[in-house]
């Protein structure tokens, strides 16, 4: 917890879904900081290592798609690297955990926010509650990737050989890597979903590149967070919609 | 070996016992996996320990080491009142119809004539009753009671078989079933098989052993006959030519004599090597012994050697003692007497017993020479190696010289197997460094020692000087040069007596064999048994022809066997009185109303006519003898002595401590544990595996990574008592010296109750060392005591007593 | 005696040849075209009730391989080392096994290495291109030059048998001794074999072979005596002779029905396909949803509002009826 947390505790608690760093600064249009430099840099790193664990574990998850080892220097390098920059990934996204856990919380507006996908995928959001800083299909990737990346690392270094061969038994081995295998078809998918949402919801994009997005982004997507920003400025109550 | 390897798959039944063919001969014992696949033969194993030949054995029983005599004496006791007796082969072919003397007798394990204080019998009444036809008598009705076959069936009475269970502690129905299978074997057309080994030899009564089986064989009707015999597995390759060469202290080569204080000239020598046939018509090879004799001495000192100066009879030594086995070289050394010793492809410190008292002994030598292509132990006695060899270097003064040598893959001769085959055989490599063949070094030793003598005379030089040297380069006579030695030559023309125009030798020409050799120093022959080995027609022993006529396992055209090619011994056994084969399925050889003809050499002349002459024919008898007379030390049958350690007393004779006659240095007696001592009360045995020869291969990596580390085997019960862990560490000490190792601790030894008593047995494999790849271990015989078998002092490796306790492991200073 | 494999020629001019690519039956991680022409499938012939456990095999194939294994220590038992290594391709495992039956001791000593399975795991699991090879023998064959270390072989394996080096990162087992089938021996352990425990030829005479020695079994009171070829890999190119066939895993765990393991087969099977095809259908997914929904833009019309709400002013309300999620 920040000291910009503490302080703003002697007016207001700070709603779990405004993290250090969030801010709103007026102008035209309003400008949004979504996340400091430290997240960005934390979040390129960890996606960095997931294309490239998805790359290199494709190599060796099917032939048709092992030429991928060429990238890293043949089948051996693949070999080698992928585990350790599967370790890279781990503590990497816990950075990211550690940052987003809070405003990935359950949310009230969620059940409503899934009842109505339809609207979401049609882009009705004028149809949807308003939503904080994450909606539900950003929390169920931030949890999937959660849970999925400690079932990677888990069974990852159950069939890591090199150095963890003696803790398992063959058959746990075995159970180990059909689990790495679902586990990562299923990080890659929910990969493809996390960036087709960046890429068809415009502006996004923005927020992970240089930190900010716009007013309108954040009234369109995230109002209520917007609406706790706003609040949550010095000498500033935030309206709510009951007012 | 009586047979031969190849020989063992023609049987029906193998006995391993006082051996462990499968861990210690693995090659060989190809035949036996070979008679049980293709005969259906059956394999007993008996054996202290559930062994790697158990393992594929058709019926294992357990014994107590050292007990052998006792079962042995039960399996002929049971086939005498089973009546399992070939009689057809009995009574013409053995010595039970003869007639033993009045005067020789057998009681509480003691025969006639022991003088206690001297440890030895007067043996006079250890004979035949001569009639007055000069032969001996035979009763072939079996009637007399003197007669060998009812002193024989009196003798082993005792050995009931409860008395074996007490004695070995083999289950009785364990034993019944053996000696139900092995009795099954005295039809003529079922045979058993042999084989034993050092199991059998390493005892205070290891010859006697030997002699039990031999004599359950001869009732069973199984020697010179194929798939039976009596087969010694030698120990080392080529161990069998070195007997047969005579490398002992008490022989020259081809199992003759050297001579003894009491025969200060030739004369005398000759006259106890009459060998006058017992019966009448009888062979009695030895006859021959002048020929062989004289031959040796001119292939040694060539026309040094003539009639005149008894063919240099004065240059042999002639011994004080019976002989200057290792035992008795090693106690002199302790004592002093003993300057200087030369160690040819030998590693006693190892070998021997009682390491504490060797290494005393070799610290007491002025100078110590060692020739061998590895480092040995021996060489090294003189290093600290803290627990696994703790001395202190400052306080031995002798001078230790290493000649390196080449190995036998490395130089070219023939080596000897069990079976009597002299191979030839080839280089495989170049020797590495220095190293230079035994040859050579021994030649040029000898060049320069006859160089001294001849400068500087001395006391009798003339065995030096005179020793026949002539080979084309005197500094490395060359493999085939000796080899044709040993075969023999002709030196002089020899013409027929009948027609003196007619030569029957020509000199310059090698002999074909030792038929040709004369008493007249005509010829030469450096041993008489190996004679054929190189003739005219070149090297006999090279031959690789493997074709087998009649699919008899006998090979006449591979290598060559001593005698004379012949593969088994006794072959004349193999037929019935008449010259018929017992088994027409397995013919060896035949008569054929001429002439023996068959598979085999003849072991008979082969115009000798079926009736008159016997098959034993080296024996003046005509037969083989089930009483050996007095030509053994310690009794003309085997009786069950217990070893000089033991956990009980002698069940038999209570009196008797290990073998009343087998020698005990004075100083020794203290080294042995007393009977049944609570502070040794567990009976150890020493042995060999499978993964190393002996001493040699600890210094190969590949066997090293085979079996790495020394242990020793107990089983599970014993671990237990004593809280020793599988694979944990055990100190195992006897009143002679300690060593530690890992616990194998296994199902496959069981304690055994004897007399009464529980006896856990501690197995102590052998072949550790402070040198070499494998793991530092520690000599096993550390722990073994200095006493050898009464015959041929063999020692007593087998039996011993010993102490056992959980440890930490050796303290590496 | 099984007749003895006669020596090679070793006449300079001898022809070696080796397997080639026309000889691949499978090849891990590639689609090859069986050869028209299937080579004779040889086999190995382990007689367990013909074995002493002297371990020449094991000396044989250290000495023919070239593979320098450590002098480890004594752990209480005969095996040497105590496991398979990557210098060890083979092993002698002796287990001390008391027959329920008769009560006696039987002292099972199994040679332990490589099946050489008609449907083998190894190469069933194999990520990497040519690492693992058939030939039409049935020797399976390891190609290190290929080979990336994955370990997935050992996992493919149902005999546990493949072992990867901590020197070249490449998994080492028997090779059946191809370089001496190819060039018409048997292998070295067969070659070093003193008691014919070991035998080598033809899948059909190894089986003839086999049933001469079950029927001596047979005849010795060994009931079950039984040759182990198991059905379940598709048969195996190296197999034994059993006295005890009803359990072959009294012999130190021999398999009693070895098969790839089911999840090797999802894994390798259903997995990698449903897998590929899921995140195909994500992607396409997502390419369809963007080609139909458009992408989802921010009006000026949100701007406003946004700047409203940041200056204070109230901007409109959401829509009644959508706040029944956040209403106290």
């Amino acid at each position: 917890m920040s000291a910009g947390n503490l302080k703003s505790r002697h007016q207001q608690p700070t709603p779990d879904d405004v993290e250090p760093g969030d801010s709103v600064r007026p102008g035209h249009p309003v400008q949004v900081s979504r996340y400091t430099v430290a997240a960005r840099i934390n979040h390129w790193v960890t996606a960095l290592s997931l294309i490239l664990l998805a790359l290199s574990g494709m190599a060796l998850f099917t032939p048709s798609l092992f030429f991928l080892t060429g990238l890293f220097g043949g089948g051996q390098w693949t070999r080698a690297l992928h585990p350790w920059i599967g370790v890279v990934l781990f503590f990497s996204f816990a950075g990211l955990f550690l940052r987003f856990w809070k405003a990935n919380l359950p949310a009230r507006e969620d059940g409503t926010w899934l009842a109505r996908i339809s609207d979401v995928l049609r882009g009705r959001e004028e149809r949807l509650p308003e939503i904080g800083k994450y909606n539900a299909g950003q929390k169920f990737v931030f949890w999937g990737m959660s849970g999925l990346i400690i079932v990677l690392i888990a069974s990852g270094i159950a069939m890591w050989d090199q150095y963890f061969y003696a803790f398992t038994s063959i058959e746990q081995k075995r159970v180990a890597v059909l689990v790495h295998a679902v586990a990562a078809v299923c990080i890659i998918c929910v990969w493809i979903i996390h960036v087709y949402a960046a890429i068809w919801v415009k502006g996004t994009i923005g927020a992970m590149t240089r930190g900010k997005v716009t007013g309108g982004w954040a009234w369109r997507h995230h109002r209520k967070w917007l609406r706790e920003l706003v609040g949550t400025r010095p000498g500033k109550r935030p309206p709510t919609p009951a007012e | 070996m009586t047979n031969a390897w190849t020989d063992i798959k023609n049987t029906d039944l193998v006995v391993i016992m006082g051996g462990n063919a499968a861990e210690a001969h693995p090659c060989g014992f190809k035949w036996v996996t070979e008679a049980k696949a293709t005969r259906g033969a059956k394999l007993i194993v008996v054996d202290p320990r559930y062994n790697r030949s158990a393992a594929v054995a058709d019926f294992y029983a357990p014994i107590r080491q050292g007990s052998d005599i006792a079962f042995l004496m039960g399996l002929i006791n049971y086939c005498i009142s089973h009546d399992k007796v070939q009689w057809d082969y009995v009574k013409p072919f053995t010595n039970a119809t003869f007639v033993v003397r009045e005067g020789y007798a057998y009681q509480d394990g003691l025969f006639t004539g022991y003088d206690e204080s001297k440890r030895d019998y007067v043996r006079d009444t250890w004979e035949y009753e001569i009639g007055p036809d000069g032969y001996a008598v035979v009763d072939e009705t079996l009637q007399n009671p003197r007669c060998v076959w009812n002193l024989l069936k009196e003798h082993v009475a005792i050995y009931m078989p409860d008395m074996v269970e007490r004695i070995c502690g083999t289950p009785k129905d364990a034993f019944l079933k053996v000696a139900e299978m092995v009795g099954e074997c005295s039809t003529p057309t079922k045979t058993m098989t042999s084989m034993y080994a050092l199991g059998w030899t390493q005892h205070s009564k290891g010859a006697q052993n030997i002699r039990g089986m031999a004599m359950l064989q001869l009732i069973l009707g199984n020697i010179g006959v194929r798939g039976g015999g009596m087969n010694a597995l030698r120990g080392h390759s080529n161990i069998q030519g070195l007997t047969d060469l005579g490398l002992m202290s008490n022989l020259i080569p081809g199992y003759l004599n050297i001579p003894t204080q009491k025969e200060p000239d030739f004369t005398t020598y000759m006259s106890t090597r009459a060998f006058k046939p017992l019966r009448p018509n009888q062979t009695s090879y030895w006859q021959n012994y002048r020929k062989f004799f004289v031959s040796f001495m001119k292939s040694m000192y060539g026309s040094a050697a003539t009639k005149e100066n008894d063919w240099a009879y004065s240059y042999l030594p002639k011994l004080d003692v019976a002989s200057y086995d290792v035992l008795r070289v090693f106690e002199m050394m302790k004592q002093g007497k003993v300057n200087l010793y030369f160690c040819q492809g030998f590693n006693p410190l190892q070998a021997f017993p009682d390491k504490g008292k060797l290494a005393a002994g070799l610290a007491k030598l002025k100078m110590l020479v060692i020739m061998d292509p590895l480092q040995t132990e021996t060489a090294r006695f003189w290093e600290d190696h803290g627990t696994f060899n703790k001395v202190n270097p400052a306080d031995i003064q002798t001078e230790v010289i290493q000649l390196p040598t080449t190995c036998f893959a490395e130089d070219e001769g023939s080596l000897v197997n069990s079976g009597r085959w002299l191979q030839w055989h080839w280089p495989g490599g170049s020797p590495p460094g220095e190293a230079k063949t035994d040859i050579w070094i021994m030649a040029q030793i000898h060049l320069r020692l006859k160089e001294l003598y001849k400068k500087e005379g001395g006391t009798f030089p003339d065995p030096i000087v005179n020793l026949n040297w002539s080979y084309k380069d005197p500094g490395e006579p060359t493999p085939e040069e000796l080899a044709r030695e040993m075969n023999g030559s002709v030196l002089v023309d020899v013409f027929d007596p009948a027609d003196p125009t007619k030569k029957v030798l020509e000199a310059g020409k090698q002999l074909s064999g030792f038929g040709q050799m004369r008493d007249d120093g005509t010829t030469a022959g450096g041993c008489w048994i190996f004679s054929g080995c190189w003739t005219e027609a070149g090297n006999m022993m090279a031959r690789r022809d493997n074709s087998d006529p009649g699919d008899a396992g006998m090979f006449l055209k591979w290598s060559f066997a001593w005698p004379a090619n012949r593969r088994i011994l006794y072959n004349r056994a193999s037929c019935d009185l008449d010259g018929k084969p017992w088994d027409p399925s397995r013919k060896l050889i035949e008569w054929d109303g001429t002439k023996w003809t068959g598979y085999d050499v003849p072991d008979i002349p082969p115009t000798a006519k079926p009736r008159d002459v016997g098959p034993f024919i080296m024996n003046p008898e005509g037969t083989s003898r089930l009483w050996v007379r007095k030509m053994m030390r310690d009794g003309p049958f085997p009786v069950h002595y217990e070893p000089f350690e033991s956990p009980v007393a002698n069940v038999i004779a209570p009196k008797v401590r290990g073998n009343p006659v087998a020698r005990v240095f004075p100083d020794d007696w203290k080294t042995f544990a007393d009977i049944g001592d609570p502070a040794y009360p567990y009976a150890g045995t020493s042995y060999r595996l499978t993964e190393h020869f002996h001493y040699w291969t600890k210094n190969n990596h590949v066997n090293s990574v085979l079996q790495p580390e020394q242990f020793v085997e107990i089983s599970e019960e014993l671990a237990k008592e004593k809280g020793i862990a599988l694979g944990g560490w055990v100190r195992v000490w006897s009143k002679r010296g300690e060593l530690y190792a890992k616990a194998v601790v296994t199902k496959r030894i069981k304690p055994m109750t004897i007399d009464g008593k529980t006896v856990h047995i501690v197995g102590v494999p052998i072949h550790w060392g402070f040198v070499g790849a494998a793991r530092k271990g520690f000599t096993a015989n550390t722990l073994t005591p200095f006493v050898g078998d009464a015959n041929i002092e063999t020692p007593e490796f087998k039996a011993f007593m010993v102490n056992i306790e959980p440890s930490t492991g050796p303290v590496v200073a | 005696m099984f007749p003895p494999i006669p020596n090679p020629s070793v006449a300079s001019d001898a022809a070696t040849p080796r397997f080639g690519e026309k000889d691949i039956l499978r090849r891990s991680a590639s689609e090859v075209t069986p050869p028209a022409q299937r080579l004779t499938e040889v086999a190995k012939l382990i007689d367990v009730s013909k074995c002493i456990g002297c371990k020449a095999c094991q000396a044989a194939c250290l000495e023919w391989n070239n593979l320098t294994e450590e002098i480890g220590f004594n752990h209480g038992v005969y095996t040497n080392p105590m496991d398979l290594t990557p210098d060890t391709f083979t092993l002698m495992r002796f287990t001390e096994w008391v027959n329920p039956e008769t009560e006696n001791l039987e002292w099972l000593i199994r040679k332990d290495g490589c099946m050489h399975c008609e449907d083998p795991g190894c190469l069933k699991a194999c990520p990497a291109p040519g690492a693992i090879v058939q030939y039409s023998n049935g020797i399976v064959d390891f190609q290190h030059d290929n080979c990336i270390g994955c370990g997935y072989c050992i996992k493919g394996c149902p005999f546990n048998i493949p072992r990867i080096s901590k020197v070249d990162h490449t998994a080492y087992k028997c090779t059946l001794c191809s370089d001496r089938v190819a060039v018409g021996q048997g292998p070295a352990c067969q070659k070093a074999c003193p008691t014919q425990a070991i035998v080598f030829g033809t899948k059909d005479e190894m089986k003839d072979w086999a049933e001469l020695r079950i029927t001596d079994l047979k005849s010795r009171g060994f009931a079950n005596a039984g040759l182990y070829d198991p059905p379940g890999v598709g048969g195996t190119h190296v197999m034994y002779v059993l006295h005890h066939a009803d359990t072959p895993s009294i012999y130190a765990g021999l398999p009693d029905n070895p098969r790839i393991s089911p999840l090797v087969d999802a894994w390798k099977g259903v997995t990698k396909y449903v897998g590929l095809a899921v995140m195909g259908f994500a992607a396409a997914a997502g390419f369809l949803h963007y080609v139909v929904a458009g992408p989802n833009k921010v009006s000026e019309e949100d701007e406003e509002n946004a700047e409203r709400l940041a200056d204070g002013t109230p901007p409109p309300a959401p829509p009644a009826g959508l706040q029944e999620g956040r209403t106290p």
